[in-house]
């Protein structure tokens, strides 16, 4: 009981912590839920993690709160879900609330505009981290099919702006004919 | 009877905002300023900017900023839970089936070609938000357009991360202290 007691503040600290500090949206958790939960904590598999995200991304709803639910889910079933799921959520309540008090005045205010220019960079750091380290696990794989839809897939959705939602539908398609 | 009202307006916004985050703007302002009239266009648009500069998904943002307006702490939290019940409704059902299925070759097969794809969309949003970073706008610039102190704090920060091993949420609350003196006119 207390071992599962454990588990369960884990899960929901860890979660609390990602949404507190993860300015941007759904696609900068994501990353950082990935270097948590797969490289720190090893809880979920990497692949099973990229399953889990694309779950995510193809489901209504925030992204951040359908990966979190689900890796909640992956960890400790129903109950988990509902602590990721708080977790999730709390920071933006907390602080949305307290800001939407004195909103012009943080809207207006220097030092914060400060902090979170910085944290641009900051956030751009992670980012690239993540997504060079499993670009290269795709390389390594040496499999040209895979590389290539990696590479297709990112022409389309950064160069040309398909739709994400449809890019996952038609890679899902492109899985059911793959012999 | 109120909060059922901003209950049931919110699972809206929850149900069928697809694809995340900017995606879902146009259905939140259909739904708060032109069905509602919960709030003007003009606090929609405060509503964008603080959402933008406040961590937590934008729809989250917007539901606790309107369910405080409209009925304080409690409005928020009805808010909020609106807006996610349909993704736990939704996302714990695909997991069920996806932990049933996913040893099913076929399934096995779909999944793996979903893999590169999704890192390819991961690796979209991160491409967004470096040129944000350096640029300030979501596509690449011009080299002499380029914000030359977010290049020093982004390599600094990216030493720190990878050589001295600090957690990724060190190196983004570092970069925010170091965004106060270079960019908050302390020096």
């Amino acid at each position: 009981m207390t071992k599962n007691k454990h588990l369960y503040f884990k899960l929901f600290l860890s979660t609390f912590y990602l949404s507190a500090f993860t300015f941007g949206g759904g696609y900068v958790i994501v990353p950082l839920m990935k270097k948590k939960f797969v490289d720190d904590l090893g809880w979920v598999e990497e692949k099973e993690m990229l399953d889990l995200i694309a779950i995510g991304q193809s489901s209504p709803g925030a992204i951040a709160v359908n990966t979190s639910i689900l890796i909640g889910y992956r960890v400790a079933g129903l109950r988990g879900a509902f602590v990721t799921i708080s977790g999730t959520v709390l920071p933006p309540l907390i602080i949305i609330t307290i800001v939407s008090m004195f909103y012009s005045a943080f809207r207006d205010n220097k030092v914060v505009n400060a902090i979170l220019k910085g944290m641009q960079a900051g956030v751009a750091v992670v980012i690239f981290d993540v997504v060079s380290t499993m670009t290269l696990t795709i390389l390594k794989s040496k499999k040209i099919f895979m590389i290539l839809l990696m590479i297709i897939a990112f022409l389309a959705a950064y160069y040309f702006r398909v739709n994400v939602a449809l890019i996952i539908i038609i890679a899902m398609i492109i899985g059911v004919i793959r012999k | 009877m109120m909060y059922i009202k901003i209950f049931l307006s919110f699972v809206q916004i929850g149900l069928f905002s697809i694809g995340g985050g900017y995606a879902a703007l146009p259905l939140i302002e259909q739904i708060l300023v032109n069905q509602n009239h919960w709030i003007t266009m003009n606090q929609f648009t405060d509503l964008i900017t603080i959402a933008s500069m406040t961590p937590g998904p934008i729809a989250i943002n917007a539901s606790t900023f309107v369910g405080t307006k409209l009925g304080g702490i409690p409005g928020a939290v009805v808010a909020t839970a609106g807006c996610v019940t349909p993704s736990c409704i939704i996302v714990i059902t695909l997991a069920h089936f996806y932990y049933k299925y996913k040893n099913l070759e076929s399934v096995k097969k779909i999944l793996e070609t979903l893999r590169p794809v999704v890192v390819a969309l991961i690796g979209t949003a991160g491409a967004a938000i470096i040129t944000v970073a350096f640029w300030g706008t979501k596509r690449i610039g011009a080299l002499k357009d380029i914000n030359i102190i977010a290049i020093w704090i982004f390599l600094f920060c990216y030493i720190i991360l990878k050589k001295f091993k600090k957690s990724p949420i060190t190196v983004i609350i570092l970069s925010g202290i170091i965004g106060i003196f270079v960019y908050g006119g302390i020096i």
